[in-house]
């Protein structure tokens, strides 16, 4: 009989421990979580009223770093270089953020990531922005917990051959070994322009072009940028960039951006209006170089309100976002403006801004940032 | 209460159930904790499976395994058929079974490679002594992504470009693009060949044991293994020629861009398979070494004494002692074998875990699809596992009643 009733007393005591357990975990999150007694309800961080800090920015700045997801390997966007520094298109992204979240350009700590490790990477925590020529897709978007802020790059897949090759259009691979990074949309694209052709998927850019160098693959697939980036350090004892041609064909929409976590709303928005700013400044013609004479007497109402200043001597315009209202003085001063940023790290790799879809609209481009105020 | 606790019994359930429950607590803890981080972001733990519908509550067509998976698998091992077009829940299949095939044929070869290398560790010529220990010390202490990395990009892919294909009689083609041989199949009357095949089968065994129980009675050889062959060949052979030849050997030509009919060996799965082997070997030879050392010294002077030879001491005698001691640890070298074939990865090889990785990044479902892997990993672990003990019982058993 007594036997019985301690048995009794197992799923109490559960119970109690549980509760307990979340209690525990619930202090842990510093938030304004409520710990329910019953132990039926769960802690969210989604249970936050919209308007309230965010949580990604909390944790920012209380690291005092930004943890910024990057490619290691593609010259141009994401680069490990031979002093162990990172540079590219999408390492000045972080470094934007950076500056504008916490003034310094330079507190970035940077995640090399593979292609099919950097979605998790987001969904985890593990890091608070990705920037690593990411495409954007419904249901990356939608299902897989993920917010895309305003495109980078509108990027294409294109094909890259040997020169020598005497291929000239994509359906002359028709069957042919085509080498391809793992875990990307690019991937897909391929089996839908080309589904005859025998796809060698490799996790690692370096090790895919050692397998195109020795023969394994007559064609190399990817985004065109990244393509180029590649090209562009192609070693020269194989005939360097002139010994490849990226083929004309075009065959898949690839527009890249930032990823950030999908219930912080807030730190999005944040991530968001540092890229519009940037495409902003070069629409107004701030530039790194002018942005300090623009904030001590900004020549109109549109730059008085990108860099937070008020306008003759008026009211200064608050976004309302997260962040100090001077922020985008912070990544003019210190990054710079979208064709700033381009040309220094694009052009060098041989894209052409003009005539590309990386224009600015206002030159048959798509690059348009929304008003700013 | 008190009473209770000093009886011996109850104290010994109550740890138990103590002990139970915090396992319980903390595992439903972490789902929780997984459940309701995934949830803030729209994502389910385990989508596939439902509490409604019929046991095993396991829907694959449901949720993301169902949809279309939109990668192709070029490597796909027995035949089996996959296109971009099937869903992830094929993919998943193809890469199980790419997976199963390179451990089957990796622990075939990765054994016959350490019996011999670990053999020859005791022989006592000292070059073939030399060149076993190198073998082991060499492949045993390199880490094994990196003798993958080598024998894929050192080796495989600095065979001749496709242009220069290395010709073999127009048979058989060696390049980067991979090596083709002549592939042989069944043509009509291949299934009643095989009825026969069967027949031939049995039909040796009985002979070798009707011989064999001869030899014993009369002590007199009278070579059961001869004649099983023999009877086998008979059978097997009238047959097939009466058939017609059911079996007819494809060859492969070079086409384009690859070599067309046959089957090509290609660079990735020839350097998994070798590297795998070569590095597992090193380990079953030292196990093979032990063994037989282990075989009191008496065995093979008793042995000596009966006037064996060197290969009949070591077949007829000292193997199949050594055999029982080696089976455990060698179940623990296949199961490494299996499980370091996820290394695959790394030279462009889909295998289970490649496989279950781009489904990761293409469906986003990356909680669900891990369990999933970890969860057939140990499927496949544990019938290696049931396979070899069930091996060892019997040879346990029959040494024992020698």
């Amino acid at each position: 009989m007594t036997l019985k009733r301690s048995v009794a007393i197992l799923p109490l005591l559960l119970v109690g421990l549980a509760v307990l357990i979340f209690a525990a975990c619930g202090d842990d999150d510093g938030d304004a979580t409520e710990t329910p007694s019953d132990g039926t309800a769960e802690p969210t961080l989604t249970d936050q009223p919209s308007g309230s800090h965010s949580q990604i920015l909390q944790d920012v700045l209380d690291r005092g770093r930004l943890r910024c997801g990057v490619n290691d390997s593609v010259p141009g966007f994401g680069n490990l270089l031979a002093d162990a520094s990172f540079a590219g298109f999408d390492i000045d992204y972080c470094r934007a953020i950076a500056a504008a979240v916490l003034g310094d350009s330079e507190l970035v700590d940077y995640t090399p990531l593979s292609a099919s490790a950097r979605l998790t990477a987001v969904q985890t925590g593990q890091i608070d922005v990705l920037i690593r020529n990411t495409t954007w897709t419904t249901t990356r978007d939608a299902a897989e917990g993920l917010t895309y802020a305003t495109t980078t790059f509108y990027d294409g897949q294109g094909l890259m051959v040997r020169a020598d090759s005497g291929f000239t259009s994509v359906d002359d691979l028709a069957t042919a070994p085509i080498c391809v990074l793992e875990g990307t949309t690019t991937e897909v694209n391929l089996a839908t322009r080309l589904p005859n052709a025998e796809q060698n998927s490799f996790a690692d850019n370096n090790l895919l072009q050692q397998a195109f160098i020795d023969g394994l693959c007559e064609g190399w697939t990817s985004d065109k940028s990244q393509l180029a980036g590649r090209r562009s350090e192609f070693p020269a004892d194989e005939g360097g960039p002139e010994a490849l041609v990226i083929l004309d064909e075009t065959f898949s929409k690839e527009p890249l951006g930032p990823v950030t976590l999908q219930n912080d709303d807030q730190w999005s928005d944040i991530v968001n209006w540092i890229v519009i700013g940037t495409i902003a400044a070069e629409e107004l013609g701030v530039t790194s170089a002018n942005v300090a004479d623009m904030a001590a007497a900004a020549p109109s109402v549109a730059i008085a309100r990108l860099l937070g200043v008020g306008f003759e001597g008026g009211e200064v315009t608050d976004t309302g976002l997260d962040v100090d209202v001077t922020f985008m003085q912070d990544v003019l001063a210190q990054v710079g403006n979208y064709g700033e940023i381009y040309d220094a790290n694009v052009a060098p790799i041989g894209i052409v801004r003009a005539g590309t879809l990386n224009a600015l609209w206002t030159d048959g481009g798509l690059i348009y940032s929304p008003p700013f105020k | 209460m008190l009473t209770l606790l000093s009886n011996e019994r109850f104290r010994r359930y109550l740890f138990q159930a103590v002990f139970a429950l915090i396992v319980l607590v903390f595992g439903y803890v972490l789902i929780a904790n997984i459940q309701t981080e995934l949830e803030g972001i729209g994502l389910e733990i385990f989508p596939f499976v439902s509490t409604k519908g019929s046991f095993p509550f396991i829907d694959v067509s449901a949720d993301f395994l169902g949809q279309r998976a939109g990668f192709p698998i070029d490597q796909r091992a027995f035949g089996f058929d996959y296109t971009a077009n099937d869903s992830f829940f094929r993919a998943f299949v193809t890469g199980l079974l790419n997976t199963i095939q390179v451990s089957m044929i990796g622990i075939v070869i990765a054994t016959v490679l350490g019996v011999i290398v670990g053999v020859s560790r005791l022989s006592s010529n000292w070059l073939v002594s030399s060149v076993a220990t190198l073998y082991v010390e060499t492949f045993r202490n390199i880490p094994l992504l990196l003798q993958l990395v080598f024998w894929f990009l050192a080796v495989f892919l600095k065979a001749p470009k496709f242009a220069d294909s290395l010709d073999f009689f127009g048979v058989a083609f060696l390049s980067v693009r991979g090596l083709a041989l002549p592939e042989v199949h069944g043509t009509s009357g291949f299934g009643t060949w095989m009825i026969f095949v069967g027949i031939a089968i049995a039909t040796s065994i009985a002979v070798r044991h009707l011989l064999t129980r001869r030899q014993d009675e009369t002590g007199k050889p009278s070579y059961p293994w001869w004649g099983a062959s023999g009877a086998f060949l008979a059978i097997a052979g009238v047959s097939f020629l009466i058939l017609g030849t059911p079996l007819a050997v494809d060859s492969p030509e070079v086409g384009q861009f690859s070599y067309d009919g046959g089957m090509t060996i290609k660079p990735a799965l020839a350097a998994l398979i070798t590297g795998l082997s070569v590095y597992t070997a090193s380990f079953i030879a030292e196990i093979v070494r032990g063994s037989v050392l282990a075989i009191p010294k008496g065995q093979t002077e008793a042995a000596q004494a009966l006037g064996f030879n060197g290969f009949q001491r070591l077949r007829l005698v000292i193997l199949p002692q050594a055999l029982v001691i080696i089976i455990p640890p060698l179940t623990n070298q296949y199961l490494n074998l299996m499980k370091n074939s996820s290394l695959a990865i790394a030279v462009a090889f889909k295998d289970l875990f490649g496989v279950g990785d781009v489904t990761i990044n293409q469906a986003g479902q990356a909680v669900p699809m891990i369990a999933l892997l970890m969860a057939t990993y140990l499927s496949l672990s544990l019938t290696i596992s049931a396979v070899m003990n069930g091996i060892y019982s019997r040879l346990k058993w029959r040494s024992l009643r020698q």
